[in-house]
């Protein structure tokens, strides 16, 4: 149950590219994967032979295009585990995924004073628009904190979940790597009455997703992370409370009826959907899962978490005090994720030395603010891997690390 | 393709490691502003102290990269002692000589002013950039144009806060 990566990396055309006469080492994959020839092409012929509006025509490719889209939905629905495919909705991306819980059931299910427990560690995407709640409507923030060692400090999670309405947590942290233990946040929120929205950016790509193992509520993704076009996130729901909540943005599709005086909203999962979907966004998405199905997600598991260690053993060894390592040390909590600091060179500087090699890492806050005030730090550099990234890739960075460490003596 | 060279200046690299102007001044009297990059969460913090129309001292605080940081040492050597008018004159310089890529578009600091002053601003005689010019190559590297503009922004907002100030 190993992937072949020599194998896997044909089917990326993009890591054929050099850049200033090097090959790509593309290590940035938490913040954008690159996209195999399977989802390119499943784009393309579908806009090649298929396109049309959907939900609308009562022409054949309307109907296909209506069929093609519909039966990725249920694709989906069935990868994630969910109860049918109508609790699958479709946005932009996984930010517009969190905003639609914020504004939605938000604004129909919290009142001045009431309480959202948060993470420090969470993603701008999850924190910003309940900031924004607190703002429009006087609710009350509260946080699980973080560890040294960057897991989150659950030691007083009984206290702070008590009274709460809804609990927001990322599955995995896009900074550190760290895997949350969802479960038994997910079990103190309901015990405690609360509603549980889990951010799965960082986890669906990287092991398989089962949104009731995991004791979500509520659950939302992005396809640009996981092999799929940019342009389209989904946010899982359980059925009773997306059919509770009101709908987000308004427009066509998501109505059934429309008079001067008022309007009546689209059933499940249309009421969600305003405006002409990314119709072929959805069908690249659904080409990714198969590709990824094809992989098996346990051997993507396993090959992210030896590569991890790889990097945590390579890395040490060789520099030693000279880099600090973020999150945990032990690979088996951790994602393909890895935020480092080198001597005390700047990211930014490192970011860029390294891209002489044409090595491809993040610099800079990463969407986490609080987090990184929480570390003590301003920025870091991020190293993060997946299926087509293999132990050449590690040495890869660890050989550039030494150029920014002439550059910068 | 440019090579890192053009961007590390060894001129850059000093200012980087051994930062001219470094602290804090009370304030007030001084002014102080904050300066951020949302992007990469560089920051600069600026104590700008203006007696009779001139800069009768700054001070950089905060934290960022090699050339956030030494764009701010430098430009705290280029001002120390010029006129307001002398300083700004020198942001214009400094900014246009930024702004290859994104002259009209970035709408901060320098936007009420017009095109032709940039220009001859950048052209005036008076004007030496001296070691500034180190930081030309930056502009072949655009998303670093923001680290080495962070610090003349600010001090472009201190200034307007202080004439706000009278």
């Amino acid at each position: 149950m190993t992937l072949d990566v020599e194998r896997i990396k044909k089917d990326f055309a993009i890591l054929d590219r050099r850049v200033h006469g090097h090959r790509l080492v593309f290590l940035d994959s938490a913040a954008s994967s690159q996209r195999p020839q399977a989802v390119t092409d499943a784009m393309t012929t579908y806009y090649e032979t298929t396109h049309a509006n959907v939900h609308r025509g009562v022409y054949t490719l309307a109907e296909e295009a209506t069929a093609r889209y519909e039966g990725a939905r249920a694709r989906i629905a069935r990868w994630v585990g969910a109860g049918a495919s109508h609790e699958i909705l479709f946005a932009k991306n996984v930010t517009e995924s969190l905003n639609l819980v914020a504004q939605s059931w938000g604004r129909a299910n919290l009142r001045a004073g009431d309480v959202v427990l948060l993470t420090e560690m969470e993603h701008h995407a999850n924190l910003v628009p309940w900031l924004m709640l607190k703002d429009q409507l006087g609710i009350e923030l509260r946080y699980l904190g973080v560890t040294d060692d960057g897991l989150l400090d659950l030691s007083d999670l009984e206290e702070k979940v008590d009274g709460v309405k809804l609990v927001g947590v990322t599955a995995v942290s896009n900074v550190l790597g760290t895997i949350n233990p969802v479960r038994r946040i997910a079990d103190a929120a309901h015990a405690a009455g609360a509603v549980v929205l889990v951010d799965g950016t960082q986890l669906t790509p990287h092991m398989a997703t089962h949104v009731h193992s995991l004791g979500a509520d509520l659950y939302g993704f992005t396809g640009h992370k996981m092999l799929g076009p940019t342009g389209v996130g989904v946010l899982w729901g359980r059925e009773e409370i997306l059919e509770a909540m009101p709908p987000f943005l308004g427009g066509g599709d998501m109505i059934r009826d429309v008079r001067l005086d008022g309007f009546t909203p689209n059933e499940l999962p249309w009421k969600f959907e305003a405006g002409t979907p990314p119709i072929a966004e959805v069908i690249g998405l659904e080409a990714a899962v198969d590709y990824l199905e094809g992989l098996g997600l346990e051997a993507v598991r396993e090959h992210e978490r030896s590569l991890t260690r790889y990097a945590l053993r390579t890395l040490t060894q060789r520099y030693g005090d000279e880099i600090t390592i973020h999150g945990p040390p032990d690979a088996d909590l951790r994602s393909g994720v890895m935020s480092f600091l080198f001597r005390d060179i700047h990211p930014h500087d490192l970011s860029q030395v390294l891209d002489q090699r044409a090595v491809c890492v993040r610099a800079g806050h990463h969407c986490a603010k609080p987090l990184m005030r929480r570390m003590g730090v301003s920025a870091t550099a991020r190293a993060s891997w997946y299926v087509y990234n293999d132990e050449g890739d590690i040495d890869a960075l660890a050989d550039a690390l030494a150029d920014a460490a002439d550059l910068f003596s | 393709m440019p090579g890192l060279e053009d961007l590390y200046r060894e001129i850059i690299l000093d200012h980087y490691r051994n930062p001219r102007n470094r602290g804090e001044l009370p304030a007030p009297p001084a002014h102080r502003v904050e300066g951020f990059n949302p992007l990469c969460g560089d920051e600069v913090v600026l104590y700008l102290d203006v007696e009779d129309g001139r800069v009768a001292d700054v001070k950089i605080g905060g934290q960022g990269c090699s050339i956030s940081q030494s764009s701010a040492s430098m430009m705290s050597a280029a001002v120390k002692g010029r006129t307001v008018e002398e300083v700004r004159a020198l942001i214009r310089a400094f900014k246009a000589m930024m702004s290859i890529h994104e002259q009209r578009l970035d709408g901060d600091g320098a936007g009420e002013e017009g095109l032709e002053e940039e220009e001859a601003g950048a052209g005036g005689p008076e004007l030496k950039l001296g070691d500034l010019e180190a930081l030309r190559g930056v502009v072949k590297f655009p998303v670093r144009i923001k680290c080495a503009t962070l610090s003349w922004n600010t001090l472009a907002q201190a200034l307007d806060e202080c004439a706000a100030a009278g």
